[in-house]
Protein backbone atom coordinates (compact mmCIF):
# COMPACT_ATOMS: atom_id res chain seq x y z
CA UNK A 1 0.00 0.00 0.00
CA UNK A 2 2.82 2.18 0.47
CA UNK A 3 5.50 2.06 -1.92
CA UNK A 4 9.02 1.77 -0.05
CA UNK A 5 10.91 3.86 -1.85
CA UNK A 6 14.60 4.48 -0.90
CA UNK A 7 14.17 7.76 1.52
CA UNK A 8 16.94 9.57 -0.69
CA UNK A 9 14.79 11.06 -3.68
CA UNK A 10 17.82 12.39 -4.88
CA UNK A 11 18.81 11.22 -8.44
CA UNK A 12 22.33 9.49 -9.20
CA UNK A 13 23.05 11.53 -12.60
CA UNK A 14 23.78 15.06 -12.32
CA UNK A 15 22.13 17.14 -15.66
CA UNK A 16 24.07 19.71 -17.15
CA UNK A 17 21.03 22.20 -15.45
CA UNK A 18 21.44 20.72 -12.61
CA UNK A 19 25.49 21.57 -13.11
CA UNK A 20 25.25 24.99 -13.84
CA UNK A 21 22.58 25.63 -10.94
CA UNK A 22 25.55 24.81 -8.71
CA UNK A 23 27.78 26.32 -10.35
CA UNK A 24 25.65 29.75 -10.12
CA UNK A 25 25.64 29.03 -6.15
CA UNK A 26 28.69 28.33 -5.67
CA UNK A 27 29.91 31.67 -7.33
CA UNK A 28 27.61 33.38 -5.15
CA UNK A 29 28.71 32.38 -2.41
CA UNK A 30 32.41 33.09 -3.49
CA UNK A 31 31.25 36.71 -4.14
CA UNK A 32 29.88 37.13 -0.72
CA UNK A 33 32.76 35.55 1.36
CA UNK A 34 35.12 37.98 -0.96
CA UNK A 35 33.29 41.30 -0.44
CA UNK A 36 33.26 40.09 3.74
CA UNK A 37 36.50 39.61 3.81
CA UNK A 38 37.92 42.57 1.60
CA UNK A 39 35.84 44.97 3.76
CA UNK A 40 37.93 44.27 7.13
CA UNK A 41 41.10 43.89 4.66
CA UNK A 42 40.79 47.19 3.15
CA UNK A 43 38.93 49.19 6.38
CA UNK A 44 42.61 47.97 8.28
CA UNK A 45 45.30 49.07 5.55
CA UNK A 46 43.02 52.75 5.10
CA UNK A 47 43.62 53.04 9.11
CA UNK A 48 46.98 51.90 8.45
CA UNK A 49 47.62 54.09 5.37
CA UNK A 50 45.78 57.08 6.95
CA UNK A 51 47.39 57.23 10.13
CA UNK A 52 50.78 56.60 8.62
CA UNK A 53 50.14 59.64 6.50
CA UNK A 54 48.83 61.61 9.41
CA UNK A 55 45.72 62.31 8.11
CA UNK A 56 44.05 61.08 11.16
CA UNK A 57 45.69 61.73 14.67
CA UNK A 58 47.10 57.61 15.41
CA UNK A 59 47.50 58.77 19.23
CA UNK A 60 43.56 59.22 19.58
CA UNK A 61 42.97 56.48 16.59
CA UNK A 62 45.58 53.70 16.83
CA UNK A 63 46.80 52.31 14.27
CA UNK A 64 47.30 48.58 13.08
CA UNK A 65 50.53 47.58 13.05
CA UNK A 66 50.73 49.68 16.79
CA UNK A 67 47.89 47.67 18.02
CA UNK A 68 50.03 44.54 16.68
CA UNK A 69 53.49 45.85 18.67
CA UNK A 70 50.61 46.40 21.62
CA UNK A 71 49.81 42.50 21.48
CA UNK A 72 52.86 41.16 20.25
CA UNK A 73 54.86 43.20 24.35
CA UNK A 74 51.97 41.76 26.20
CA UNK A 75 52.27 37.95 24.84
CA UNK A 76 56.17 38.75 25.46
CA UNK A 77 55.69 40.16 29.01
CA UNK A 78 53.65 36.86 29.84
CA UNK A 79 50.67 38.03 30.48
CA UNK A 80 48.21 38.26 27.22
CA UNK A 81 46.83 34.70 27.75
CA UNK A 82 46.26 35.38 31.09
CA UNK A 83 44.38 38.43 30.86
CA UNK A 84 42.10 37.07 27.96
CA UNK A 85 41.93 33.47 29.88
CA UNK A 86 40.05 34.89 33.22
CA UNK A 87 37.78 36.98 31.00
CA UNK A 88 36.86 33.95 29.13
CA UNK A 89 36.52 32.19 32.01
CA UNK A 90 34.62 34.73 33.83
CA UNK A 91 32.43 34.91 30.86
CA UNK A 92 31.94 30.93 30.52
CA UNK A 93 30.90 30.48 34.40
CA UNK A 94 28.22 33.42 34.26
CA UNK A 95 26.99 31.57 30.94
CA UNK A 96 26.68 28.22 32.17
CA UNK A 97 25.55 29.43 35.31
CA UNK A 98 22.72 32.18 33.87
CA UNK A 99 22.00 29.10 31.22
CA UNK A 100 21.77 26.00 33.65
CA UNK A 101 20.12 27.89 36.66
CA UNK A 102 17.40 29.84 34.34
CA UNK A 103 16.87 26.48 32.75
CA UNK A 104 15.95 25.15 36.26
CA UNK A 105 14.08 27.99 37.34
CA UNK A 106 11.88 27.88 34.41
CA UNK A 107 11.45 23.69 35.06
CA UNK A 108 9.71 24.75 38.37
CA UNK A 109 7.73 27.76 37.46
CA UNK A 110 6.49 25.14 34.42
CA UNK A 111 6.19 22.66 37.09
CA UNK A 112 3.39 24.89 39.17
CA UNK A 113 1.49 27.00 37.90
CA UNK A 114 0.70 28.32 40.76
CA UNK A 115 4.86 29.61 41.53
CA UNK A 116 4.37 30.85 37.67
CA UNK A 117 1.69 32.78 38.25
CA UNK A 118 3.00 34.34 41.25
CA UNK A 119 6.42 35.29 40.43
CA UNK A 120 5.12 36.70 37.29
CA UNK A 121 5.07 40.12 38.10
CA UNK A 122 9.06 40.07 40.01
CA UNK A 123 10.20 38.61 36.87
CA UNK A 124 8.58 41.43 34.76
CA UNK A 125 10.19 44.13 37.37
CA UNK A 126 13.72 42.29 37.47
CA UNK A 127 13.85 41.67 33.17
CA UNK A 128 13.35 46.13 33.12
CA UNK A 129 15.63 46.56 35.70
CA UNK A 130 19.09 47.35 34.61
CA UNK A 131 21.30 45.19 36.33
CA UNK A 132 24.62 47.06 36.09
CA UNK A 133 22.28 48.80 38.80
CA UNK A 134 23.04 46.09 41.05
CA UNK A 135 26.97 45.89 40.26
CA UNK A 136 28.06 48.30 43.81
CA UNK A 137 25.44 45.86 45.85
CA UNK A 138 27.25 42.54 44.52
CA UNK A 139 30.78 44.11 44.96
CA UNK A 140 29.63 45.35 48.94
CA UNK A 141 28.31 41.65 48.92
CA UNK A 142 30.92 39.38 47.08
CA UNK A 143 33.51 41.47 47.66
CA UNK A 144 35.86 43.67 44.77
CA UNK A 145 36.95 39.88 41.99
CA UNK A 146 36.25 37.62 39.91
CA UNK A 147 33.51 36.32 41.64
CA UNK A 148 31.28 39.65 41.53
CA UNK A 149 32.38 39.48 38.13
CA UNK A 150 30.75 36.29 37.60
CA UNK A 151 27.61 37.33 39.47
CA UNK A 152 27.36 40.21 37.68
CA UNK A 153 27.45 38.33 34.07
CA UNK A 154 24.59 35.61 35.65
CA UNK A 155 22.51 38.44 36.58
CA UNK A 156 22.55 40.02 33.68
CA UNK A 157 21.74 36.39 31.58
CA UNK A 158 19.91 34.96 33.87
CA UNK A 159 15.96 36.74 33.87
CA UNK A 160 15.82 36.91 30.40
CA UNK A 161 17.09 32.73 29.99
CA UNK A 162 14.01 32.29 32.58
CA UNK A 163 11.32 33.97 30.34
CA UNK A 164 12.40 32.78 26.91
CA UNK A 165 12.76 29.08 28.02
CA UNK A 166 9.63 29.51 30.34
CA UNK A 167 7.60 30.93 27.22
CA UNK A 168 9.51 27.59 25.22
CA UNK A 169 8.06 25.26 27.94
CA UNK A 170 4.77 27.01 27.51
CA UNK A 171 4.68 26.57 23.59
CA UNK A 172 5.06 22.98 23.06
CA UNK A 173 2.18 20.88 21.49
CA UNK A 174 -0.41 20.38 24.05
CA UNK A 175 -0.94 17.10 22.32
CA UNK A 176 2.53 16.01 22.47
CA UNK A 177 2.12 16.03 25.76
CA UNK A 178 -2.03 14.48 25.66
CA UNK A 179 0.18 11.73 23.91
CA UNK A 180 2.58 10.98 26.31
CA UNK A 181 -0.18 11.14 28.72
CA UNK A 182 -2.01 8.11 27.12
CA UNK A 183 0.89 6.41 27.73
CA UNK A 184 0.14 7.26 31.66
CA UNK A 185 3.47 9.36 31.76
CA UNK A 186 4.00 11.60 35.33
CA UNK A 187 4.65 14.93 35.24
CA UNK A 188 8.62 14.41 35.49
CA UNK A 189 8.15 11.91 32.29
CA UNK A 190 6.11 14.23 30.55
CA UNK A 191 9.35 17.19 31.55
CA UNK A 192 11.96 14.74 30.30
CA UNK A 193 10.64 12.81 27.19
CA UNK A 194 8.63 15.65 25.42
CA UNK A 195 8.81 19.13 26.77
CA UNK A 196 12.61 19.31 27.32
CA UNK A 197 13.89 18.01 24.01
CA UNK A 198 10.62 20.14 22.51
CA UNK A 199 12.53 22.71 23.79
CA UNK A 200 15.92 22.43 22.97
CA UNK A 201 15.92 24.69 20.09
CA UNK A 202 14.35 27.66 22.26
CA UNK A 203 17.10 26.85 24.88
CA UNK A 204 19.68 27.09 22.05
CA UNK A 205 18.05 30.48 21.20
CA UNK A 206 18.51 31.55 24.74
CA UNK A 207 22.56 30.27 24.73
CA UNK A 208 22.60 32.71 21.53
CA UNK A 209 21.66 35.73 23.39
CA UNK A 210 23.37 34.49 26.50
CA UNK A 211 26.55 34.75 24.93
CA UNK A 212 26.21 38.69 24.28
CA UNK A 213 24.57 39.13 27.77
CA UNK A 214 27.17 37.42 29.54
CA UNK A 215 30.09 39.48 28.28
CA UNK A 216 28.34 42.43 28.61
CA UNK A 217 28.24 41.57 32.33
CA UNK A 218 31.58 40.36 32.39
CA UNK A 219 33.20 43.54 30.95
CA UNK A 220 31.04 45.62 33.27
CA UNK A 221 32.27 44.39 35.88
CA UNK A 222 36.03 44.16 35.26
CA UNK A 223 35.29 47.81 34.53
CA UNK A 224 34.63 48.21 37.66
CA UNK A 225 36.50 46.05 39.99
CA UNK A 226 38.95 43.92 38.51
CA UNK A 227 42.91 44.58 38.31
CA UNK A 228 43.04 41.55 35.19
CA UNK A 229 41.36 40.56 32.23
CA UNK A 230 40.21 42.44 29.12
CA UNK A 231 37.91 44.49 30.41
CA UNK A 232 40.16 45.56 32.92
CA UNK A 233 42.92 46.40 29.91
CA UNK A 234 40.50 48.58 28.12
CA UNK A 235 39.85 50.84 31.45
CA UNK A 236 43.33 51.11 32.18
CA UNK A 237 44.37 52.25 28.58
CA UNK A 238 41.56 54.60 28.41
CA UNK A 239 42.94 56.01 31.90
CA UNK A 240 46.10 56.58 30.65
CA UNK A 241 45.59 57.31 27.42
CA UNK A 242 47.30 54.44 26.21
CA UNK A 243 44.19 53.85 23.17
CA UNK A 244 47.34 51.59 21.50
CA UNK A 245 45.69 49.35 24.72
CA UNK A 246 42.28 49.87 24.32
CA UNK A 247 42.00 49.14 20.47
CA UNK A 248 44.08 45.85 20.94
CA UNK A 249 41.96 44.79 23.73
CA UNK A 250 38.68 45.14 21.88
CA UNK A 251 39.88 43.49 18.75
CA UNK A 252 41.00 40.63 21.12
CA UNK A 253 37.23 40.94 22.75
CA UNK A 254 35.49 40.89 19.17
CA UNK A 255 37.56 37.72 18.49
CA UNK A 256 37.25 35.42 21.82
CA UNK A 257 32.97 36.63 21.64
CA UNK A 258 33.05 35.83 18.09
CA UNK A 259 34.56 32.28 18.77
CA UNK A 260 32.13 31.55 21.73
CA UNK A 261 29.10 32.60 19.53
CA UNK A 262 29.93 29.83 17.01
CA UNK A 263 30.74 27.52 19.53
CA UNK A 264 27.04 27.80 20.61
CA UNK A 265 26.39 27.24 17.12
CA UNK A 266 28.22 23.90 16.99
CA UNK A 267 26.63 23.23 19.96
CA UNK A 268 23.29 23.46 17.98
CA UNK A 269 24.31 21.02 15.31
CA UNK A 270 25.40 18.90 17.71
CA UNK A 271 21.97 18.81 20.03
CA UNK A 272 19.60 19.23 16.93
CA UNK A 273 20.00 16.74 14.45
CA UNK A 274 16.41 16.44 13.23
CA UNK B 1 -20.41 -11.46 17.82
CA UNK B 2 -23.35 -11.37 20.35
CA UNK B 3 -21.83 -13.78 22.79
CA UNK B 4 -18.87 -11.53 23.04
CA UNK B 5 -18.32 -9.76 26.25
CA UNK B 6 -18.58 -5.64 26.75
CA UNK B 7 -15.22 -4.79 26.66
CA UNK B 8 -16.08 -1.17 27.46
CA UNK B 9 -19.10 -0.11 28.84
CA UNK B 10 -20.23 3.65 29.30
CA UNK B 11 -23.08 4.44 32.40
CA UNK B 12 -24.43 7.42 32.39
CA UNK B 13 -22.04 9.65 31.39
CA UNK B 14 -21.85 13.15 31.74
CA UNK B 15 -19.27 16.21 31.18
CA UNK B 16 -19.45 19.69 32.53
CA UNK B 17 -16.86 22.47 32.30
CA UNK B 18 -16.68 25.41 34.00
CA UNK B 19 -15.40 28.66 33.29
CA UNK B 20 -15.57 32.01 34.29
CA UNK B 21 -18.59 33.22 32.35
CA UNK B 22 -20.45 29.60 33.37
CA UNK B 23 -20.47 26.39 32.98
CA UNK B 24 -20.78 24.03 29.46
CA UNK B 25 -22.81 20.60 29.44
CA UNK B 26 -21.04 19.06 26.63
CA UNK B 27 -22.29 15.40 27.74
CA UNK B 28 -24.93 14.19 29.60
CA UNK B 29 -26.73 10.50 29.74
CA UNK B 30 -24.32 8.99 27.46
CA UNK B 31 -24.75 5.11 27.54
CA UNK B 32 -23.82 2.71 25.14
CA UNK B 33 -21.29 -0.55 25.11
CA UNK B 34 -18.62 -1.93 23.12
CA UNK B 35 -17.97 -5.46 22.81
CA UNK B 36 -14.44 -7.28 21.89
CA UNK B 37 -13.14 -6.97 18.56
CA UNK B 38 -16.00 -4.30 17.57
CA UNK B 39 -15.17 -1.78 15.38
CA UNK B 40 -17.59 1.49 16.59
CA UNK B 41 -17.51 4.95 14.95
CA UNK B 42 -18.98 7.92 16.91
CA UNK B 43 -20.25 10.93 15.14
CA UNK B 44 -21.25 14.35 15.89
CA UNK B 45 -21.32 17.78 14.83
CA UNK B 46 -18.20 19.88 15.70
CA UNK B 47 -17.89 20.79 18.86
CA UNK B 48 -20.58 17.88 20.32
CA UNK B 49 -17.49 16.63 22.81
CA UNK B 50 -16.81 13.79 20.58
CA UNK B 51 -13.31 13.71 21.75
CA UNK B 52 -14.20 14.97 25.25
CA UNK B 53 -15.88 11.40 25.35
CA UNK B 54 -12.62 9.44 24.14
CA UNK B 55 -10.80 11.29 26.71
CA UNK B 56 -12.49 10.75 29.35
CA UNK B 57 -12.97 6.30 28.07
CA UNK B 58 -8.89 6.87 27.74
CA UNK B 59 -8.73 8.32 31.42
CA UNK B 60 -7.34 11.50 30.32
CA UNK B 61 -10.33 13.47 32.05
CA UNK B 62 -12.18 12.29 35.06
CA UNK B 63 -16.30 12.57 34.17
CA UNK B 64 -18.46 14.92 36.05
CA UNK B 65 -20.97 12.35 36.37
CA UNK B 66 -21.63 8.15 35.76
CA UNK B 67 -19.02 6.20 34.83
CA UNK B 68 -17.29 4.17 32.32
CA UNK B 69 -15.78 0.16 32.60
CA UNK B 70 -12.85 -1.31 30.98
CA UNK B 71 -13.36 -5.54 31.12
CA UNK B 72 -15.84 -4.05 34.20
CA UNK B 73 -13.20 -2.33 35.72
CA UNK B 74 -14.31 1.66 36.74
CA UNK B 75 -11.61 3.31 35.03
CA UNK B 76 -9.48 6.46 36.98
CA UNK B 77 -6.45 7.17 35.33
CA UNK B 78 -4.77 6.14 32.07
CA UNK B 79 -5.51 2.46 31.59
CA UNK B 80 -2.72 0.54 30.13
CA UNK B 81 -5.60 -1.37 28.17
CA UNK B 82 -5.93 1.44 25.83
CA UNK B 83 -4.43 2.93 23.33
CA UNK B 84 -4.88 6.35 22.03
CA UNK B 85 -4.34 8.09 18.74
CA UNK B 86 -4.83 11.59 18.13
CA UNK B 87 -5.26 13.50 14.14
CA UNK B 88 -1.43 14.16 13.71
CA UNK B 89 0.91 11.27 14.40
CA UNK B 90 2.96 13.91 16.66
CA UNK B 91 5.88 11.61 15.92
CA UNK B 92 8.81 13.11 17.55
CA UNK B 93 11.42 14.56 15.63
CA UNK B 94 14.27 14.21 17.33
CA UNK B 95 13.68 10.51 17.75
CA UNK B 96 14.10 7.78 14.88
CA UNK B 97 11.27 5.79 14.38
CA UNK B 98 12.17 2.86 16.31
CA UNK B 99 12.60 5.63 19.50
CA UNK B 100 9.21 6.62 18.99
CA UNK B 101 7.82 3.58 18.46
CA UNK B 102 9.47 2.69 22.30
CA UNK B 103 8.14 5.73 23.56
CA UNK B 104 5.28 4.06 25.14
CA UNK B 105 7.11 1.34 26.69
CA UNK B 106 9.82 3.70 28.13
CA UNK B 107 7.32 5.72 29.62
CA UNK B 108 4.85 2.57 31.08
CA UNK B 109 8.57 0.95 32.18
CA UNK B 110 7.98 -1.76 30.39
CA UNK B 111 10.90 -2.09 27.90
CA UNK B 112 12.63 -5.14 27.83
CA UNK B 113 14.17 -7.24 25.55
CA UNK B 114 10.83 -8.99 24.89
CA UNK B 115 8.61 -5.93 24.24
CA UNK B 116 11.50 -4.51 22.24
CA UNK B 117 11.16 -7.64 19.84
CA UNK B 118 7.66 -7.27 19.80
CA UNK B 119 7.69 -3.62 18.63
CA UNK B 120 10.54 -4.43 16.33
CA UNK B 121 8.40 -7.08 14.56
CA UNK B 122 5.23 -4.87 14.73
CA UNK B 123 7.72 -2.85 12.54
CA UNK B 124 8.69 -5.48 10.33
CA UNK B 125 5.21 -6.86 9.86
CA UNK B 126 4.32 -3.44 8.83
CA UNK B 127 7.00 -2.76 6.48
CA UNK B 128 8.45 0.07 8.19
CA UNK B 129 11.81 -2.51 9.44
CA UNK B 130 13.46 -0.33 7.00
CA UNK B 131 13.09 2.62 8.38
CA UNK B 132 13.96 2.40 11.76
CA UNK B 133 17.00 4.13 12.11
CA UNK B 134 15.11 7.85 10.32
CA UNK B 135 14.24 10.47 11.85
CA UNK B 136 9.91 10.80 10.99
CA UNK B 137 10.78 13.92 8.74
CA UNK B 138 12.05 11.75 6.37
CA UNK B 139 9.10 9.27 5.97
CA UNK B 140 5.61 10.20 4.10
CA UNK B 141 2.51 11.04 5.76
CA UNK B 142 0.97 7.91 5.52
CA UNK B 143 4.10 5.84 6.89
CA UNK B 144 3.88 8.43 9.51
CA UNK B 145 0.49 7.43 10.76
CA UNK B 146 1.26 3.98 9.84
CA UNK B 147 5.04 4.22 12.54
CA UNK B 148 1.94 6.58 14.86
CA UNK B 149 -0.24 3.42 15.10
CA UNK B 150 2.76 0.86 15.50
CA UNK B 151 4.00 3.03 18.65
CA UNK B 152 0.03 2.54 20.27
CA UNK B 153 0.08 -1.16 19.48
CA UNK B 154 3.52 -2.02 21.16
CA UNK B 155 1.72 -1.56 24.57
CA UNK B 156 -0.41 -4.02 23.60
CA UNK B 157 -3.61 -2.00 24.36
CA UNK B 158 -6.74 -4.67 23.89
CA UNK B 159 -8.92 -1.36 22.61
CA UNK B 160 -7.76 1.57 20.11
CA UNK B 161 -8.72 5.13 20.59
CA UNK B 162 -9.01 6.72 17.14
CA UNK B 163 -9.62 10.84 17.41
CA UNK B 164 -10.53 12.30 14.04
CA UNK B 165 -6.96 9.82 13.51
CA UNK B 166 -7.35 10.70 9.64
CA UNK B 167 -8.33 13.88 9.77
CA UNK B 168 -5.33 15.76 8.75
CA UNK B 169 -4.35 14.01 6.15
CA UNK B 170 -5.49 14.84 2.21
CA UNK B 171 -8.19 12.80 1.02
CA UNK B 172 -6.09 10.38 -0.94
CA UNK B 173 -3.91 9.72 1.61
CA UNK B 174 -7.02 9.03 3.99
CA UNK B 175 -8.72 6.98 2.19
CA UNK B 176 -5.14 5.01 2.00
CA UNK B 177 -4.23 5.79 5.27
CA UNK B 178 -7.92 4.44 6.62
CA UNK B 179 -7.39 1.22 4.62
CA UNK B 180 -4.47 0.31 5.74
CA UNK B 181 -5.04 1.06 9.69
CA UNK B 182 -8.46 -0.93 9.88
CA UNK B 183 -6.15 -3.68 8.41
CA UNK B 184 -3.58 -3.65 11.38
CA UNK B 185 -6.37 -3.14 13.67
CA UNK B 186 -8.44 -6.00 12.13
CA UNK B 187 -5.36 -8.40 11.65
CA UNK B 188 -4.25 -7.29 15.45
CA UNK B 189 -7.60 -7.90 16.59
CA UNK B 190 -8.07 -5.14 18.80
CA UNK B 191 -11.37 -3.52 19.65
CA UNK B 192 -11.64 0.46 18.17
CA UNK B 193 -13.33 3.09 19.23
CA UNK B 194 -12.98 6.10 15.94
CA UNK B 195 -14.29 9.64 16.73
CA UNK B 196 -14.67 11.44 13.64
CA UNK B 197 -16.81 14.08 11.98
CA UNK B 198 -16.73 12.51 8.44
CA UNK B 199 -20.42 10.59 8.10
CA UNK B 200 -18.66 8.29 5.05
CA UNK B 201 -15.89 7.36 6.75
CA UNK B 202 -17.60 5.86 9.70
CA UNK B 203 -19.49 4.13 7.58
CA UNK B 204 -17.12 2.54 5.59
CA UNK B 205 -15.33 1.60 8.95
CA UNK B 206 -18.07 0.62 11.48
CA UNK B 207 -19.97 -2.39 12.81
CA UNK B 208 -21.56 0.09 14.59
CA UNK B 209 -22.01 4.04 14.18
CA UNK B 210 -23.09 6.13 17.54
CA UNK B 211 -24.69 9.47 16.39
CA UNK B 212 -24.49 12.40 19.34
CA UNK B 213 -26.26 15.52 18.88
CA UNK B 214 -25.32 18.91 19.06
CA UNK B 215 -24.42 20.01 22.32
CA UNK B 216 -25.43 19.13 25.49
CA UNK B 217 -24.77 16.13 23.51
CA UNK B 218 -26.87 12.76 23.84
CA UNK B 219 -26.72 10.07 21.93
CA UNK B 220 -29.19 10.34 19.33
CA UNK B 221 -29.18 6.88 17.47
CA UNK B 222 -27.42 4.06 17.08
CA UNK B 223 -26.77 2.05 13.40
CA UNK B 224 -26.01 -1.34 13.22
CA UNK B 225 -23.80 -1.31 9.93
CA UNK B 226 -24.58 -4.21 7.76
CA UNK B 227 -23.22 -4.02 3.87
CA UNK B 228 -23.46 -6.33 1.18
CA UNK B 229 -19.72 -6.93 -0.41
CA UNK B 230 -17.22 -9.67 -0.21
CA UNK B 231 -14.36 -8.92 1.68
CA UNK B 232 -15.04 -5.66 3.95
CA UNK B 233 -12.57 -3.15 4.09
CA UNK B 234 -13.01 0.79 4.52
CA UNK B 235 -12.89 1.28 0.47
CA UNK B 236 -14.95 -1.45 -0.68
CA UNK B 237 -17.51 -1.02 1.85
CA UNK B 238 -17.90 2.41 -0.29
CA UNK B 239 -19.40 0.44 -2.95
CA UNK B 240 -21.92 -1.11 -1.31
CA UNK B 241 -25.59 -0.88 -2.02
CA UNK B 242 -27.00 0.34 1.77
CA UNK B 243 -23.93 2.59 1.92
CA UNK B 244 -26.09 5.26 0.46
CA UNK B 245 -29.11 4.81 2.65
CA UNK B 246 -26.87 4.60 5.99
CA UNK B 247 -25.40 7.68 4.53
CA UNK B 248 -28.92 9.91 4.19
CA UNK B 249 -29.73 8.48 7.15
CA UNK B 250 -27.39 9.38 9.52
CA UNK B 251 -26.75 12.80 7.49
CA UNK B 252 -30.23 13.60 8.20
CA UNK B 253 -29.89 12.54 11.81
CA UNK B 254 -26.88 15.08 12.38
CA UNK B 255 -29.42 17.78 11.02
CA UNK B 256 -26.32 20.29 9.80
CA UNK B 257 -27.16 23.80 9.67
CA UNK B 258 -24.15 26.52 8.74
Amino acid sequence: MFSASSPKNVTEEVSAEQKAYLAKIRLKRSVILLTQGSIIVVFFILWELLAGWGIIDAFLTSQPSRIYRTIMNLYQEGVLFAHIGITCLETILGFLLGTILGTIIAMLLWWSDFLAKVFEPYLVVLNSLPKIALAPIFIVWIGAGPSSIIVMALAISLIVTIMEVLNGFIAVDPDKVKLVQTFGANRWQTFIKVILPSSFPTIINALKINVGLSWVGVIVGEFLVSKAGIGYLIVYGGQVFQLDLVMASVLILAVAAAAMYKAVVYLEKFLVKW
Amino acid sequence: MLLLENIIEVNHLGMKYHSLNGEITALQHIDFAVKKGEFVCVVGPSGCGKSTLLSMIAGLLPPTSGQILIEGIPVTGASSKVGYMLQKDYLFEWRTILENILLGLEIRKTLSSKSRTYAIELLRTYGLYDFEDKYPQQLSGGMRQRAALIRTLAVQPEILLLDEAFSALDYQTRLVVSEDIYGIIKQENKTAILVTHDIAESISMADRVIVLSRRPAVVKNIYEIQLTCEKRTPISSRNAAEFKLYFNQIWKELDVHV
